[in-house]
């Protein structure tokens, strides 16, 4: 009895407490940087797409909802296609660990409603920024051993001369 | 001074009707005040055109009957349960002077009947659905209500006998030196725990008890039958605030304001503790309700009664 | 004070009687008798019996079928019991009672018109519930009483019966020993 009486109390002194809600659109939730949100491509810092289309990001992909197509020019790979279809998606971020160019990256943001559902189904036009994302200095071609247009093999960083295989010295 | 009954009743309904629809919204804001949240706020300024949105949306709704249902009855059971709870407003008494019928003779059992009418509301709906989760919410609000009834009747005549009269407005008008409140504190605390439970608002909702019941007796209803179930409910609180003021809290009686503006002071006071009531208290079990009944109320009511009636005698005249 | 209303409500009860024993489904005859308590109410506040009206309303229609309503509610009566109620319809089986019913009836009218023509003022005084409570602990507080008797026994026999014979202090909680 007192128990109620007092449970009653309570209840009635929360009238006083600071509400706990957060009215969204009109105040954004804090969202941390490392926040899984929308997908993005992200490019290397001289302007090139960082996306190789080595597919692991669709093989980790626990819902299959990304979907791509190599093309080659130059001995650089990119996606043909690159389409993630977001009504699929389930935000887990396997994409971007899988993802060995840094290229696919997730955002902190999450407003992407749309009324038809096929307006969800993301191109590469739509995946596609112009910066870097979170890693602002990584190259892939600039660390990997793959020859293109303004590095040939033995040029990348760290990277040792090719080893000549016609020669008998050491 | 008095009005003509029919623009009284006019008045009253459209009050009623409004006052229902309000709280609809009003309760939800107040749940959230006491809850550390917000409640309905977007529709109009602080969200009160949500009551109207809501009502749009429920009218347009389709009005579904399901094919296993016993047709006649469906469509009654909403009806009466709005109804008994519409015409028990015909006796309360707003002042002195403004009232569909606050002078009849028999006022609180008329009160008393319509409240005994109103199970067959709940319990037709669920007899009607012809669907197993219905059928339970409609068994429990029969043997609830039923048992309610019992001491919500026995819990009035304390005042009945103060007041020397079932004449709703007589009652108010014996309150004029000491509100009923005071000597008539036990059958208070009754008639309120058993008007929740009448009106099975929570923590008495045991028809309804959406946990285990999907909905109870009204599952199975949608569109404005629905709307009607639940304009009855807050109708209800309304009702059961209002016989509490008139019984036990001098009615339209107090200092310098005016009688009615007293009237509805008291009475949203008292619907906002049946809110903070739902806010703060979970449902008992179904087998505690009954006991908390029959082995605590009931005693406790007759206990009422007989002290009432030893009082009264002993101070006699004569 | 005009009889019109008295007659409408004894029209309406007459009608819903009737109604009652041709209903197939049981709760719809149980829901005709609700009628027809509340058109019997409505006759009794027509008298001038506005507190036997209520009580009526309060006990009769308001708890004792409700009660009925709940039993049957719990009988799970089916298409089969509907079929049982329609051929117990069937013109053989309620003729012969009907006919006995009506000689009855004629005989009812027969009486009463032999009957003198009551005295007195032909206005009928209603009777407020301070009339009839003084009435009752008055003249009628013997059966009062009785009455008062039945229940308690009602009451102890209730408690009895519904009383936990398992409990054994602490797990009493079960939900059968209590309604």
């Amino acid at each position: 009895m007192f128990g109620i009486l007092r449970t009653l109390w309570l209840t009635f002194l929360h009238m006083a407490h600071r509400r706990v809600t957060v009215g969204y659109p009109e105040h954004k939730p804090p969202l941390p940087p490392r926040y899984r949100g929308r997908i993005i491509l992200s490019r290397d810092p001289d302007g090139m797409e960082r996306c190789v289309a080595c597919n692991l990001c669709a093989v980790a992909c626990p819902v299959d909802c990304i979907s791509l197509q190599k093309a080659e020019q130059d001995g650089r790979w990119y996606p043909d296609y690159f389409r993630i279809n977001f009504s699929r998606c389930i935000f887990c971020g396997m994409c971007e660990e899988s993802c060995p160019t840094y290229a696919i990256q997730l955002t902190p943001d999450f407003e992407m409603s749309e009324y038809l559902r096929p307006n969800l189904v993301y191109e590469k036009d739509d995946l596609l920024i112009s910066g870097t994302g979170k890693y602002p200095d990584y190259s892939f071609y600039h660390v990997a051993g793959v020859k293109i247009p303004g590095k040939d093999k033995g040029e990348a960083e760290r990277e040792s001369p090719p080893i000549d295989l016609h020669t008998l010295l050491p | 001074m008095t009005a003509p009954m029919p623009v009284i009743i006019g008045v009253t309904l459209a009050i009623l009707l409004g006052l229902a629809t309000f709280l609809t919204w009003f309760e939800r804001r107040l749940l959230g005040l006491w809850q550390d949240r917000y409640g309905p706020n977007r529709v109009g300024p602080g969200g009160i055109l949500q009551a109207v949105a809501d009502g749009i949306k429920i009218l347009f709704k389709q009005d579904w009957i399901p094919p296993f249902a016993d047709r006649g009855v469906f469509v009654l059971a909403p009806a009466i349960g709005m109804m008994t709870v519409l015409l028990s407003f015909g006796v309360v008494p707003v002042t002195a002077f403004w009232s569909i019928a606050g002078t009849l003779n028999v006022g609180l059992l008329f009160v008393l009947a319509m409240m005994g009418m109103g199970v067959y509301g709940v319990v037709l709906a669920g007899w009607a659905s012809n669907s197993k989760y219905a059928l339970l919410g409609s068994m429990r609000a029969a043997a609830q209500m039923i048992s309610y009834e019992v001491f919500m009747g026995l819990s009035v005549l304390g005042v009945v006998m103060q007041a020397g009269s079932f004449t709703m407005r007589d009652i108010v008008l014996a309150q004029s030196g000491l509100w009923f409140v005071v000597p008539q504190a036990l059958g208070c605390a009754v008639f309120t725990l058993a008007g929740i439970a009448e009106t099975h608002r929570l923590p008495f909702d045991l028809p309804e008890g959406e946990n285990e019941l999907g909905a109870g007796f009204h599952t199975e209803y949608s569109g404005m039958k629905f709307g009607m179930f639940f304009l009855a409910e807050y109708a209800g609180v309304v009702l059961v605030s209002a016989l509490l003021v008139t019984l036990y809290l001098g009615g339209w009686e107090g200092p310098l304001l005016p009688p009615a503006l007293w009237f509805a002071l008291k009475t949203s006071a008292l619907v906002c503790l049946f809110v903070l009531l739902r806010a703060a208290l979970p449902r008992p079990r179904y087998d505690q309700l009954m006991a908390l009944g029959w082995k605590i109320l009931l005693p406790l009511s007759l206990l009422n009664i007989a002290a009432t009636g030893a009082i009264l005698l002993l101070h006699a005249p004569g | 004070m005009s009889d019109l209303p008295f007659i409408l409500f004894s029209l309406v009860a007459a009608w819903a009687a009737i109604m009652v024993v041709t209903r197939d489904i049981a709760v719809h005859a149980l829901l005709y008798l609700v009628v027809v308590l509340l058109s019997l109410a409505g006759v009794f506040f027509a008298l001038g019996a506005p507190f036997a009206a209520m009580l009526e309303i309060i006990i009769y229609a308001g708890a004792v079928m409700v009660l009925f309503v709940f039993v049957v509610m719990m009988l799970n009566l089916g298409q089969t019991d509907r079929d049982r109620e329609r051929h117990w319809m069937a013109p053989g089986v309620w003729i012969g009672p009907t006919l006995l019913s009506g000689l009855l009836l004629i005989a009812l009218c027969l009486t009463l018109r032999a009957m003198p023509p009551t005295t007195g003022s032909d206005t009928l005084a209603p009777i407020g519930p301070q009339t009839v409570g003084i009435l009752l602990y008055g003249p009628y507080v013997l059966s009062v009483e009785l009455a008062s008797f039945l229940l308690l026994a009602g009451l102890v026999s209730a408690f009895h019966i519904g009383r936990d014979t398992r409990a054994t202090g602490v797990n009493s909680g079960t939900a059968t020993g209590d309604v």
